[in-house]
This record gives structure tokens, C-alpha cells and sequence, in this order.
């Protein structure tokens, strides 16, 4: 019965074009926040905040990004993880080469350095579409990784090749290396995730996200009425970048303190376009829900057991996770196609009509 | 003065001359020329494959002629972009519907304000200040417009999920939202039951009347054509073969012998 929108009325047409018109949303979402900065912090573990929450909303940001290249803009990339490691590889030279340098803008400046990549990898979009722009981006995916293996100035010309993140404070807070605190990297993270979420939510809403849907759902019909098919798709790219770009160096500074190439390979660009498939292409708030559901089922799955009372040899175990997550997954998108977004929105229809069935 | 000697003694906003286009060695427009005047409503008529829609799209610079000249609005060219047509306020339809099928009706149509609107990305994504203005005022236009239509039912409705007609209307609706000087119309009562079909001659005549704006329309319902059009032009085989008044056009020899074949002896 709470959930009524009745008596609402809309007088402006900016109250109609609010990203959550129906106050009980705004309620809702603003309750959310609150428990995420304050109630969180203070009884999760550190188990729950370092190996959970932190990569959960890091990979959310990667989701955002890659949703509003490939779910609004309608073009298909495999080339994530490559965009992450070129965020996270310039964050390093930057941190490393500027010491002074404030930690925040080197992860803003390394969105920038990955969205310069992504415009070039962007090119071919003009002439290319879905699956063969997807191989054209796999090139992407396997240069930069190469590059990044191959050429020692990236990684300092140390013997490991291994990066590692610098201890960084703002303001006599650690934000980064190995004396911060898990509660202050997932405050950051938290942060950089809530207010990338808003700006790109303005983005698809306006101007240009319709830009970027029109020219997926029929470029042809987008170029005769005026919109230029390349500055769109290349600011697609480029700003699905920026925000991988970001994640990346999110993830190297505040979740695994040291990295590899491996950790940007090209299982983690099908994770992520796994997250935003589950979750719901074209949705700002599918891509919250599929990193949500990608980095929690495992999670969910290797504890089950134990909950249960069951106990299994640990590679059987491990084996039957992957059955599980893989036919989950399956018989999902059998069921609801267009995603877990879709869903909550069916949720959210019932509601407002509950108890009555139309 | 009616519609029709009004639009006579405007000027051309369009003049097409010697207009040849091929793909290949199929010949499509074969030395077309006429005009279009301000202020009227131009019919171009003719049987399937007479070069009709390939006409429009040399018009608003998807295909570029081989050969010939496009005179619009007193300035000659021979090839432009698509994009830039719009911009000099030429919009149009399309015979097969063109939505955008994922966006709602709302959001299609304010695609067609989309090269009045100047806001970069980045005040988009703080959406403050000029670029959430921008974006009130052109709602604003494109509230009226779905106010002409009678469409505002169905604003939030992604569009895929609309029955035809309508969607043909919200289709007008978004060439309307660019406030067009000519605006091509490509078979727009093409598939619509009569009812449908007076709708969409009201609208078209209302457009005409009340904004001024110039229309050129493809229809192959000849009592629609003979009804709301002040000039048609006939093609046939990419040829030009006849160009006047309904009256005029209705009576021409060729024109009948096209539609309806002719007895050899």
C-alpha cells in the first residue's frame, strides 16, 4: 500500500524528466545511500568490504561504462579488460612520475588516457558493426596487454613486471596502498561508483544518449534526421572508457594493491559484458544489478555448502559451482531476456497495482 | 485566393534540373527536372519502381545523382550529407518505418530537435544549468507537437510495442519536431485502413496550413493525391512523364497508359 503514486502530480516538465519522479523512489534511494555510507562501514567485516563490496563496485563501474557503449550506443566491445589495464597501467606512471599529484586526479586523468585509447580502438566503428567490430576490439584486447607486457617503461623497468600501488593520502587520509583501510578504499570506491552512476544516467537521458540509441536501433534513420553517426560513436567510446579506465586504476589502488597483466585479460571483458547482459543492456541500473549477480552468485554458491551443513571435496565443489553459475545463468535468460532491470521495473509495475492483479 | 494559385505564385524552394541516377547499369532517374514551391503540397506519383522514393533520397542527399543539379532554397549543389540536408530544414518519413524501436515515443521525437540542440556532453552529464534549460525548452516544442498529433497517450511507450498507425504518426511527429521548411513524406497512408488514412490527410493538410510547411509527398491512394495535392508530378521507368495540376495529371494519356497499360496494335 506504500507504494502509490497517486496524488503526484507533475506541474513542470522538469519534475516529469527527474531520474526517479515517484517519491517513494527517491525515498528509497536515498535510504539505500545512507545504509551503503553509514551503516556498512560500521558492522561489515573486512572479509565482506575487501573481497566482496570492493571489487563488486568496481567492476559496477566497468559495467556502467561498457553498458553505454554497447547497451545504449548498440556497439559491441570485447575489448574491457584492455581499457581497465590501460587505466590502470597510466594511474601507476602517473602516481609513480608525480608523487605530489592529488590520487583523485590521477584516477580522473587515467579515465582520460583510457578514453583517448578508446577513440582510436573507436575508429573502425564507422565502417564495421556487431560481431566484426567485437574481433575489432579483441585486437585492442590482445595489443594493449601485449604492450603492456612487452614494454618496461609501463611497469618501471622492474624485474617482477609486476605494478604495485603507491600509498597515497588526501587530505592525512590513506586512500591507497597497504596501511589505508578497507572502510576507506570502499568509501572511495563507493563514492567514484554512486557519482559515475549519476553523471551517466544524465548522459543517456539527454541529448546524447538518444544520440547513442538511435544510431543502435537504426543508423540510418539516425543519420537522415541529423545525427552524425562518427563524433557519436566515438564519444561513446570514448566516454565507455573513461569509466573502464577508471575502474581499472580503481582496481589496481584500492582492491589488489599489486597487478599483473593477467588481472585485465580477456576473461574479465566477458565478465563484464557478461554483468551488463544479465543485468539488462541499455540500463544504468542493470549494470548495478548484473555486477551485483555475477560477483555475488559465485560468492553465494561457495558458501552454500556450508550453510547447508553439506561438505564436499573442494574441487568437486569448485566443479559444481561453475555447473550451477553457468546453467543459473542459462535458464535466466531464458526467462527474462531483457535482464535483471527488466525485471525490477515488472516488480516495481506489480506493485503500484497490488493487491489487485491488473 | 486558394491553396493551390497561392502556392503558384510563391517562388521554388526546390528545383531539381536533369536529375540521372544509376546503380549499376539500372538506370533509376533518367534526366528528371521540375520544382517545388513554396508553401505547397507536391504529390510525386507513379507505378512501383518508377523511381519515386529514390527521388527523395537524391533530394535529401542520401544518394547523390550522377548527373544534375538540386537548386534548395536559391543555393545549387550536387552532393551533400544527410545530416547536413536536416540541418538546412529538410526532414522526412520513410516508406518502411524508420523508429528508433527501443525509445519511447517521447524520446523519438525529441531526436528530431536533435540539430537545434548545442549542449555538450559534459553539461549533459551535470545536466545543470543551459543543458537541463535546453533540454525544458525543446520538451516544451515537443510536447506541442504530440499535442497536434493526439498522441499523448502513448509518450512513454517504447515505440516497438505501438500498432502501425500510430507508429507512422509518431513518425511524422519526429520529422514535425525539426520544424522543417520541406518536409518529405514517404508513402504515409501506405498500409492504413480509411480511417487511419483521413487522420493523416488532416494532419498533413493542418501541417501545411498552420506552420507553412512545405510538403512533398510519395502516395499511391490516388484519391488522396487527387484530394490534398495543389501539383503532382508523374515518373515512370525513372522518366518524368507528366507534371501539373490533379485535374491536369488525371487527364494525361501517358499518365493513364502507365497506371493502367496500354493496347498495342
Amino acid at each position: 500500500m506504500l507504494y502509490r503514486e497517486t496524488g503526484q502530480f507533475k506541474t513542470t516538465y522538469a519534475a516529469d524528466q527527474a531520474i526517479f519522479p515517484i517519491f517513494q523512489d527517491r525515498v528509497f534511494l536515498f535510504a539505500i545511500i545512507a545504509f551503503a555510507y553509514i551503516v556498512i562501514p560500521l558492522i561489515a567485516s573486512e572479509y565482506w568490504l575487501q573481497a566482496v563490496l570492493i571489487p563488486l563496485l568496481i567492476f559496477a563501474i566497468a559495467a556502467v561504462g561498457l553498458n553505454i557503449l554497447t547497451g545504449y550506443a548498440g556497439q559491441l566491445s570485447l575489448g574491457t579488460g584492455a581499457f581497465m589495464a590501460v587505466g590502470a597501467y597510466s594511474a601507476y606512471k602517473l602516481a609513480t612520475g608525480f608523487p605530489e599529484l592529488n590520487i583523485i586526479v590521477v584516477f580522473i586523468l587515467s579515465g582520460v588516457s583510457a578514453a583517448l585509447i578508446g577513440i582510436i580502438f573507436g575508429l573502425p566503428s564507422l565502417r564495421i558493426k556487431g560481431f566484426y567490430l567485437a574481433v575489432a576490439t579483441l585486437a585492442a584486447q590482445f595489443f594493449l596487454i601485449w604492450m603492456f607486457n612487452r614494454v618496461p617503461w609501463w611497469y618501471n623497468y622492474n624485474s617482477s613486471g609486476t605494478i604495485i600501488a603507491p600509498p597515497r593520502e588526501v587530505a592525512g587520509v590513506m586512500l591507497t596502498g597497504p596501511t589505508a583501510t578497507a572502510e576507506t578504499r570502499y568509501l572511495l570506491v563507493l563514492t567514484f561508483c554512486i557519482l559515475g552512476g549519476l553523471l551517466a544516467k544524465n548522459l543517456v537521458r539527454g541529448r546524447v544518449g538518444r544520440h547513442w540509441m538511435a544510431i543502435r536501433d537504426m543508423d540510418i534513420a539516425a543519420e537522415i534526421i541529423g545525427i552524425r553517426l562518427l563524433p557519436n560513436k566515438l564519444l561513446a567510446f570514448a566516454i565507455s572508457s573513461f569509466y573502464c579506465g577508471v575502474a581499472g586504476a580503481l582496481l589496481l589502488f584500492s582492491y589488489l594493491g599489486s597487478a599483473e597483466t593477467e588481472a585485465f585479460d580477456i576473461f574479465v571483458s566477458f565478465e563484464v559484458l557478461f554483468m551488463i547482459i544479465i543485468g539488462g543492456l541499455g540500463s544504468i541500473l542493470g549494470a548495478y544489478l548484473g555486477a551485483a549477480f555475477i560477483w555475488l552468485l559465485p560468492i553465494f554458491l561457495t558458501n552454500a555448502p556450508q550453510l547447508v551443513g553439506l561438505s564436499m571435496p573442494v574441487d568437486f565443489q569448485k566443479h559444481l559451482e561453475v555447473m550451477i553459475f553457468g546453467s543459473l545463468i542459462v535458464v535466466f535468460l531464458i526467462f527474462e531476456p531483457a535482464g535483471l532491470a527488466r525485471l525490477w521495473q515488472i516488480g516495481k509495475e506489480k506493485l503500484r497495482r497490488w493487491p489487485f492483479p491488473y | 485566393m486558394s491553396a493551390a494559385e497561392e502556392a503558384t505564385a510563391q517562388a521554388p524552394i526546390l528545383r531539381l534540373d536533369g536529375i540521372s541516377l544509376a546503380f549499376g547499369g539500372v538506370t533509376v532517374l533518367d534526366d528528371v527536372s521540375f520544382d517545388i514551391r513554396e508553401g505547397e503540397i507536391r504529390a510525386i506519383i507513379g507505378p512501383n519502381g518508377a523511381g519515386k522514393s529514390s527521388m527523395l533520397n537524391v533530394i535529401n542527399g542520401f544518394y547523390h545523382p550522377d548527373d544534375g543539379t538540386i537548386t534548395y532554397k536559391g543555393e545549387t549543389r550536387t552532393r551533400m550529407r544527410p545530416d547536413q540536408a536536416a540541418r538546412q530544414g529538410i526532414a522526412r518519413t520513410f516508406q518502411n518505418i524508420a523508429l528508433f524501436r527501443g525509445m519511447s515515443t517521447l524520446d523519438n521525437i525529441m531526436t528530431g530537435r536533435n540539430t537545434m540542440m548545442r549542449r555538450n556532453f559534459l553539461w549533459q552529464a551535470l545536466y545543470v544549468g543551459p543543458a537541463r534549460r535546453e533540454e525544458l525548452e525543446h520538451r516544451a516544442h515537443v510536447e506541442r507537437v504530440i499535442e497536434f498529433l493526439e498522441i499523448e497517450a502513448i509518450r512513454r511507450v517504447p515505440v516497438g510495442r505501438l500498432p502501425y498507425g500510430l507508429q507512422k504518426r509518431v513518425e511524422l511527429g519526429r520529422a514535425l519536431a525539426a520544424e522543417p521548411d520541406l518536409l518529405l513524406l514517404d508513402e504515409p497512408m501506405a498500409g492504413m485502413n480509411s480511417e487511419e488514412k483521413e487522420d493523416m490527410c488532416r494532419f498533413v493538410l493542418d501541417v501545411n496550413d498552420e506552420f507553412g510547411t512545405t510538403i512533398a509527398l510519395i502516395e499511391h491512394d490516388m484519391g488522396v493525391v487527387m484530394d490534398i495535392s495543389d501539383r503532382v508530378v508523374v515518373l515512370d521507368y525513372g522518366r518524368l512523364i507528366a507534371d501539373g495540376s490533379p485535374d491536369e495529371v488525371r487527364g494525361n494519356e501517358e499518365v493513364i497508359a502507365a497506371y493502367l497499360g496500354v493496347v498495342r496494335d
